[in-house]
């Protein structure tokens, strides 16, 4: 297991890009679901609004 | 025949509902190629004979300056043809794509510098394939600032549909900048004519996450494009419909 965590002394360069990857793809899932939730949300603010008007 | 499917695909709400359902389609696929790729990469391929267990950050890099390159053509191809067709579906998901286009530049380029220092000694160098990945980078921030200085939904998308068509030259650019010129940068070892210059067991994790991060950003662009249909479909019916919710009043 040590073994495998040293990579052969290439540690301090493959860990961080794997760590950087990571949060890529979370930080990616989290702004398309914000993105989604709030255009739904304005969305349906609309609509009521335009309920109300009628 | 063709036309048909073309017309029920730019359709908002038909493409809302495709959208919808086929991301668990993309999402799930992309998460089991990624692990699969990640031990294949990370476990069960040999170290290679030059760069050691250092090659190992050509999993997520390769991918990544993939992504970076195919996210730009999907985003200046549906920019196109928005223009043409004054589709709101093609202006929708050109729109989807700079934020993660620009990410994923931003990340093969971080994680080229922790490639090129123990490879090459040195974290970065002006040299074409950087250099041009460099400007890609740029070329999603110009598109991302552009939109955020037009209020006007439809102005924002014109202007930068122009923007990423022409910034679409840089993409051959990038792509034979290791063959035109001299570069540091390894040439291609499976974007190429001929057989890849790998081993099985080092191209196979190679492909899966490939094809894993490819699957994860249409699943993105699908949530994403759904969001930005929804802002420039300003009271469509269909919305209503779409949200269920607010069609039965209760908001």
């Amino acid at each position: 297991m040590l073994k495998f965590l040293a990579m052969g002394g290439y540690a301090r360069y493959v860990w961080p890009c794997y760590a950087l990857t990571a949060a890529v793809f979370g930080l990616n899932i989290r702004w398309a679901l914000r993105s989604l939730t709030r255009a739904k949300a304005e969305a349906r603010r609309r609509i009521a609004s335009v309920r109300t008007a009628s | 025949m063709a036309w048909v499917w073309f017309h029920r695909f730019g359709s908002p709400p038909h493409f809302y509902r495709l959208a919808t359902r086929l991301t668990p389609w993309f999402a799930w696929p992309a998460a089991l190629l990624c692990l699969a790729g990640l031990i294949g990469g990370l476990v069960l391929a040999p170290p290679d004979y030059q760069q050691h267990d250092g090659f190992r950050i050509i999993y997520v890099h390769a991918p990544a300056a993939w992504l970076s390159l195919m996210v730009y053509v999907v985003m200046a191809t549906s920019a196109a043809v928005g223009l043409v067709w004054r589709m709101t579906v093609a202006y929708a998901v050109s729109a989807s794509c700079a934020v993660i286009g620009a990410s994923f530049t931003a990340l093969a380029l971080a994680t080229g510098m922790l490639y090129g220092r123990p490879m090459w000694g040195t974290y970065w160098e002006w040299d074409p394939r950087l250099t041009s990945e460099l400007l890609l980078l740029f070329l999603y921030l110009g598109y991302l600032g552009l939109r955020n200085s037009i209020d006007d939904v439809g102005r924002a998308d014109r202007a930068s549909a122009v923007l990423a068509i022409v910034g679409v030259v840089n993409v051959p650019i990038i792509h034979y900048s290791v063959i035109w010129w001299n570069s540091l940068h390894q040439a291609p070892t499976v974007m190429k004519f001929g057989r890849p210059s790998m081993p099985a067991s080092m191209l196979v994790p190679l492909l899966l996450m490939l094809a894993g991060f490819t699957a994860y950003f249409v699943a993105l662009l699908l949530i994403r494009a759904r969001g930005e249909l929804l802002r420039r479909e300003r009271n469509a019916r269909w919305i209503a419909e779409a949200l269920g919710a607010a069609a039965t009043g209760k908001v």
